[in-house]
């Protein structure tokens, strides 16, 4: 499973990344979690307000900074 | 229209009675730190104490009311109403989406991109950038904390006037050209703009609530505790002789200082509030909080990303021009 952060790189993105990892943790799933920062990718996922969350492709969460336990949900 | 908005904000006011807040403070005051309410340093005391309570009480309200509205406009539907429009009322819409759309500058580069890349024209897009940092949530329940709702509202309409005008002047001027390239390059998908449910709605109103009050209690405390010591110390008459409405270049000199500081609106305001109570003019005041709103050096850094100098440069001209006009029209209203 890839998991992958949209931000340019404020503190609601790095929040939103470190609870993604403890989501990761808690559920004992294999997944990886990147950093996006460039903006061309995270256009082209149509995310207008970061932070974003993007589970195998597909745009899961925009604007907010999920909890661990609403990440595991997702997952 | 007048009398129903007086009525309902005394009813607000009558629940949230803070003259109980004002009269237990004064006791704390008089009584357990020993200091008299006439004094400088006991009327400071109050101040400060009965600001941050009352502020924060009703910041956490209105925050909560105000997100809960705002989760029902993401940026991402606002670009979708504003792809079919054009012309001034595309401006109009523009400018009052800006006020309900969730904003931090943060993604102010990603909204500007996906509205122009999605053929939002320029000018709407800037009509929606100057109102939406203008008409933060915040400063709106402190406005009405420490002016009351005429203030507020009056403050919104001014903000979103001025969003429309600056947006419409940047439209006419032609400066696609004033674009990075790249911006045009881009290729935007189509995101899914999620529907939430109430549960959703609210969890994501508490959210904002804990969000923007655990970063502006510093801001406020700092912002009242200045607000307190003006309150206290600062000298009546020199204030009213300098930065009073009978001053014209008061406001000027105030739009100046609040281009590039970098602080947050909420904290301008105790400051401003007890400014005015020494003989500050009120407009004087209020362009100033809108210039330290609209503008700052983080912002226009990251705004320069997509748009070259000269395009950054004229979006400052016209922005701070209309909030010294505003200043002049709030001083003339209001006194």
């Amino acid at each position: 499973m890839k998991i992958e952060i949209l931000g340019t790189g404020c503190k609601k993105c790095k929040k939103l990344e470190e609870n993604a990892k403890e989501a990761i943790q808690s559920a004992g799933i294999e997944a990886t979690v990147e950093k996006v920062e460039d903006m061309k990718t995270i256009m082209e996922y149509g995310v207008m307000s970061t932070p974003g969350l993007v589970i195998d492709g597909k745009v899961k969460s925009t604007g907010k900074v999920l909890k661990p336990e609403e990440i595991k949900k997702l997952l | 229209m007048l009398e129903v908005l007086n009525s309902i904000w005394s009813v607000f006011t009558a629940i949230l009675q803070f003259t109980w807040l004002y009269d237990g403070v004064a006791y704390l005051v008089e009584n357990v730190f020993q200091l008299s309410m006439d004094s400088n340093l006991g009327s400071s005391v109050h101040f400060f104490i009965y600001d941050v309570i009352k502020i924060l009480i009703l910041l956490s309200i209105m925050i909560f009311i105000i997100s809960y509205i705002r989760s029902y406009f993401p940026p991402e539907r606002t670009k979708k109403i504003l792809e079919k429009l054009g012309g001034i009322k595309g401006n109009i819409m523009a400018s009052l989406l800006g006020t309900v759309t969730p904003f931090c500058s943060c993604s102010s580069v990603p909204i500007f991109i996906g509205f122009v890349e999605s053929g939002v024209n320029l000018g709407m897009t800037f009509s929606f950038l100057i109102t939406s940092p203008l008409i933060n949530q915040g400063a709106i329940v402190v406005l009405l904390a420490a002016f009351g709702w005429r203030v507020a509202v009056l403050y919104i309409m001014m903000g979103v006037v001025i969003g429309i005008i600056g947006g419409i002047v940047i439209g006419k001027l032609g400066l696609e050209d004033q674009v990075e390239g790249y911006v045009y390059e881009m290729k935007t998908g189509d995101g899914e703009i999620e529907t939430l449910t109430r549960k959703e709605r609210i969890d994501y109103a508490v959210t904002e609530v804990k969000n923007i009050v655990s970063h502006v209690w510093v801001y406020l405390l700092i912002g009242i505790g200045i607000g307190a010591a003006i309150h206290g110390w600062a000298p009546e008459e020199i204030l009213t002789q300098y930065a009073g409405p009978g001053n014209p270049f008061a406001v000027l000199v105030g739009v100046a200082i609040g281009i590039p500081l970098y602080a947050d609106v909420i904290g301008t305001i105790p400051i401003a509030e007890a400014l005015i109570g020494k003989g500050m003019g009120m407009g004087t005041a209020l362009s100033f909080m809108m210039s330290v709103a609209a503008m700052s050096i983080p912002a226009m850094i990251l705004l320069r990303k997509v748009i070259k100098p000269k395009l950054l440069a004229i979006f400052v001209a016209i922005t701070g021009f209309s909030i010294v006009l505003v200043g002049y029209v709030f001083n003339f209203i209001l006194h």
